[in-house]
């Protein structure tokens, strides 16, 4: 009689081709991956796709304030610039910022994480009580002050964002470890004389892969929607910067007007974060509450 | 067996003890789980160590395997003191001193092959070429029975017993001296037990190994084991050759186990049995004799002075009145 | 003697995700008024899934009966209407001892609270059926009071100390030996015709283990109780039953009076089987061959492709009950005459 423990199910069930395909059933999963593959192309592409993409830099004040038309797809801004192009060269800094952001706080976040779950005592305490001071003020209002103090520029706003968002990273990393070293083959190897680097390193994190890849999907999606945040604040990158929160605030005063000016970079920021909400959705569904999803059958 | 020159294995007063504590954190008692444990194990030797639930023999092999460290005494292993040492020479030890756990399979990580789980002990311990740990690796699964076919599986893909039998090789792969087996046959079905007995017996040949036998099956220790130490609430009660203490335990707490354990063929012995109440809580230890609670020929000295491990007929005993 | 429990080519199957395992073959079993049967097996023989089928506690899902019938007081209880066997047999005329004594009581309510509520539906006094079965149905102050009494006094019996005071415990206050003891008690209560006993004493300390089947035996034999008691360990059964029975891979092999049974088991699996047990001499006999799939089960009788014996007619069709002595029957072509002993 077989008996298959939660570990070895998530181990078969993690392997490289498995997670693709479970995910391909989850329609709402799908929807995430198809905006997030719209983000990236439009950044990346950019150049190419842009009807107008000098104008970035170059101003033309005689076509301020066009309604979507030929010429300009989704209208022009203040400064005649071509709406649809900047929402483009926008996605690029919304990835930037989205990615080096989630990426610093899961550098700082998880290794925080896996020192406090591996030992005991003092330290480990004084580590999560960090992270909870850190995690017990509203992120945007940190980011908020951060960004404040230091001054808006690009720099800043990924400072702000990875310094309100590591201490999510070491949650997680700390719960799962803590939970791990219970798990009686990370007891054995330690007695075999595997030394806690080779514990941690080739044992632990694979194990805790799965929580911190959803985590960093969700991360994603929020960070991107606190930049934004910022921006509209004016704490973010300056101009001519095609960011789009600050292409919101902007906005404002031809409200409601020239609706196409909001309306662009609006439907934008929400179409982004909720890709990376439902991805990160779906990629939870896949790693983990299967496991405990109990058959009929016995 | 015959005695050679030194013990392979000596604990010396071993205590270790777990500190219970409330909500607040604040210290509110101990859990004595080892109170004072003198033993020696031989090079060759099969030593048992039996006793019910609560007694302390798997905290008693976890603390010389150097999975807890040691609230006081001493610990020797082939004449080097290994209970104190730094965390980085303690775990060189593991070379030479191994340890099973009672759900084999478990001890291995779900996400890596067989294979790679068998290279391991041999990488982080000894400096060999890929081609000279295949070779070793090749050699230990044939000596534990299992097919090369088996080490591109995951743990999950086998069944209980082959995952034993890798949870087994990956430790011999060290070439361990002593293995300390807690509760091997476990839970298991008796037919299974049978094979598994008989592997142990075979790789203790095979490979030189002095074995202790935590178990609290009498019949499988009595089988397996030339020595046995009977434990009792944290301390050894009687301990000595297994034959002559099955025929005639001295100490009544042995005596009242080996009366539980029923038998097949001839009178009942639950009709006879007479030892009344459970084990006292290792957080609220008796004063004096531990078994004096419950023990039938308890007199006041007994829960004055704690009696210790004495010569009794060829065996030790610790009893006032053996 | 008319048998108090009677099962006749009972068959079950399980659906699970890598087929259908037919989990009981054809079983016939038989309970006599007043005694204690023991049901011995190693995992996966199907003694469980047995004693759940004539509970009629099988997993509705999963499992499905093929065919047979389970008699109990010449009633068969697969075709009665299920909610009159609700009422009347389940925990009432048949109750329940189960492996685990930790799990089988709810952490949050003391002890009282689940003894009596089990007494109000299921006590002696309470009226059979009739009424209606509200969950709201008033708990006469009169039979309550009889009742507690009935419950003290069965506390005393099963030797828990001062049965007051324990009632208004939790059941994380208790040991498992304790624990187990009050399972006994409220087995006993509905003064039932059969308990049927699943393992109640694997998981306990070998002299708590020796504790409760002494008394257990004590109190069926004094209240004429009969006992289905299922367990893997040979010894245990030899403590309690005064008949005993064999199962393999859902096949019952051999049914023998206790004596009859350690003395001269015909039947090759249960010599084998007897022979494994650590023999103090240090001499290890196991079985070649693993237990098989239930999913595709080897023909005829399941244990021939492990067996000595073995010829082409045990694997064309299942032996018929054959009857070796009185009350000593095997299904077997080729069983063993001779006493246990040096052959194994």
């Amino acid at each position: 009689m077989r008996r298959r423990s939660r570990r070895s199910k998530e181990a078969s069930l993690n392997a490289a081709w498995f997670v693709p395909t479970r995910l391909a059933r989850d329609r709402s999963a799908l929807l995430g991956l198809v905006l997030i593959g719209l983000l990236v192309v439009s950044a990346v592409l950019a150049p190419v796709l842009a009807t107008h993409p000098d104008d970035v830099f170059e101003l033309h004040p005689a076509e301020r304030l066009r309604a979507p038309g030929p010429a300009h797809w989704l209208g022009t801004d203040r400064m005649g610039a071509d709406v649809y192009s900047r929402l483009l060269f926008g996605a690029r800094i919304t990835i930037l910022i989205g990615v080096i952001a989630v990426g610093a706080s899961l550098l700082v976040g998880v290794p925080i994480g896996l020192v406090a779950g591996y030992y005991h005592g003092w330290f480990s305490d004084l580590l999560m009580r960090v992270s909870d001071v850190f995690l017990a003020v509203p992120q945007v209002v940190l980011a908020i002050a951060i960004a404040q103090t230091l001054g808006p520029s690009l720099p800043n706003v990924i400072l702000a964002l990875s310094a309100t968002y590591w201490p999510w990273f070491a949650r997680v990393v700390y719960a799962e470890t803590r939970t791990l070293q219970k798990e009686v083959f990370v007891e054995s190897t330690a007695a075999l004389g595997a030394s806690p680097w080779r514990l941690t390193a080739l044992h632990v994190l694979p194990n805790i892969a799965s929580p911190i890849i959803v985590r960093a999907s969700i991360g994603m999606g929020f960070t991107i929607l606190t930049a934004a945040a910022l921006g509209f604040l004016g704490l973010g990158p300056p101009p001519p910067t095609p960011e789009w929160g600050r292409t919101i605030a902007e906005s404002r005063e031809f409200l409601p007007d020239a609706w196409w000016y909001a309306t662009a970079p609006g439907l934008a920021i929400f179409l982004t974060v909720m890709g990376f909400n439902l991805l990160g959705d779906g990629l939870r569904d896949v790693l983990d509450p299967r496991l405990r999803r109990s058959r009929t059958a016995r | 067996m015959s005695v050679t020159a030194a013990p392979l294995l000596e604990i010396v007063d071993l205590v270790r003890h777990f500190p219970v504590r409330n909500a607040f954190g604040r210290r509110t008692g101990w859990i004595r789980a080892v109170d004072g444990v003198s033993l020696a194990v031989w090079p060759g030797e099969t030593l048992g160590l039996v006793g019910e639930s609560g007694c302390g023999k798997s905290t008693l092999g976890k603390t010389v395997m150097g999975i807890y460290t040691p609230t006081a005494g001493d610990i020797r292993f082939a004449g080097r003191e290994i209970g104190h040492l730094p965390a980085r020479e303690r775990r060189a030890v593991a070379g030479d001193l191994q340890y099973v756990y009672q759900d084999p399979g478990a001890s291995l990580d779900p996400r890596w092959k067989v294979v790679h789980s068998l290279h391991e002990p041999l990488k982080i311990h000894a400096r060999l070429s890929r081609a000279e740990r295949e070779r070793e690796v090749g050699a230990i699964l044939s000596a534990v029975g299992l097919p090369d076919a088996h080490l591109d599986l995951y743990p999950h893909e086998l069944s209980g017993g082959q995952q034993r039998r890798v949870a087994l090789a990956r430790i011999l792969t060290l070439r361990p001296r002593m293995v300390i087996l807690d509760e091997p046959t476990s839970g298991l079905d008796v037919s299974v037990q049978a094979s598994v007995l008989k592997l142990f017996r075979n790789l203790q040949e095979a490979f030189a190994l002095t074995y202790v036998f935590i178990s609290h099956d009498l019949a499988v220790v009595r089988a397996m084991c030339a020595r046995i130490a009977v434990m009792y609430l944290g301390t050894i009660v009687e301990l000595g050759e297994t034959a002559a203490i099955f025929e005639q335990p001295r100490h009544p707490y042995t005596r009242s186990l080996l009366a539980a354990v029923p038998r097949i063929g001839g009178r009942r012995v639950t009709l006879d049995f007479a030892l009344e109440g459970e084990p006292p809580n290792p957080r609220d230890v008796p004063s004096g004799c531990r078994f004096r609670t419950r023990c039938p020929l308890a007199q006041d000295v007994c829960a004055v002075e704690e009696p210790r491990l004495r010569e009794v007929d060829g065996r030790r005993v610790a009893c006032h009145f053996a | 003697m008319t048998e108090l429990l009677s099962v006749r080519g009972l068959s079950v199957d399980f659906v699970t995700d890598g087929g259908v395992a037919q989990v009981l073959d054809g079983i016939n079993l038989d309970v006599g008024p007043g005694e204690v049967v023991g049901l011995v097996g190693e995992s996966g023989c199907g003694k469980t899934t047995l004693a759940r089928a004539i509970l009629g506690i099988l997993p509705t899902g999963a499992a499905r009966i093929r065919g047979g019938e389970v008699r109990f007081k010449g009633v068969d209880l697969l075709r009665e209407d299920p909610a009159a066997v609700n009422d009347r047999v389940r925990g009432r005329a048949i109750t329940f001892i189960p492996q685990d004594p930790y799990t089988s009581f709810s952490p949050v309510f003391p002890v009282q609270t689940q003894i009596m509520d089990l007494m109000k539906w299921k006590s002696p006094r309470a009226d059979n059926g009739g009424g209606a079965r509200s969950p709201f149905r008033r708990y006469p102050r009169e039979r309550w009071r009889a009742d507690r009494e009935a419950v003290l006094e069965t506390l005393r019996a099963v030797q828990i100390p001062e049965p007051t005071r324990a009632l208004r415990r939790l059941p994380h206050e208790f040991s498992g030996g304790q624990r187990q003891r009050l399972m006994i008690a409220m087995a006993l209560l509905p003064q039932p015709d059969l308990i049927i006993a699943d393992e109640p004493t694997t998981s306990l300390d070998v002299t708590i283990q020796a504790q409760i089947l002494r008394l257990l035996r004590a109190l069926v034999k004094q209240r004429g109780v009969s006992v289905l008691f299922t367990t893997h360990d040979l010894g245990t059964a030899h403590e309690i039953c005064d008949r005993v029975v064999v199962m393999y891979a859902g096949q019952e092999m051999e049914a023998a009076p206790a004596t009859a049974f350690f003395a001269r088991a015909a039947h090759p699996y249960t010599r084998r089987l007897l022979a494994s047990v650590p023999s103090p001499g240090g001499e290890i006999r196991d079985i070649p061959g693993e237990v098989p799939s239930l999913i595709a089960p080897p023909s005829g009788c399941r244990f021939h492709p492990r067996c000595d014996y073995a010829t082409a007619e045990c694997r064309e069709g299942r032996p018929a009950p054959r009857t070796l002595a009185p009350e000593h029957g095997v299904r077997c072509y080729h069983p063993v005459d001779a006493p246990i002993g040096a052959d194994g």
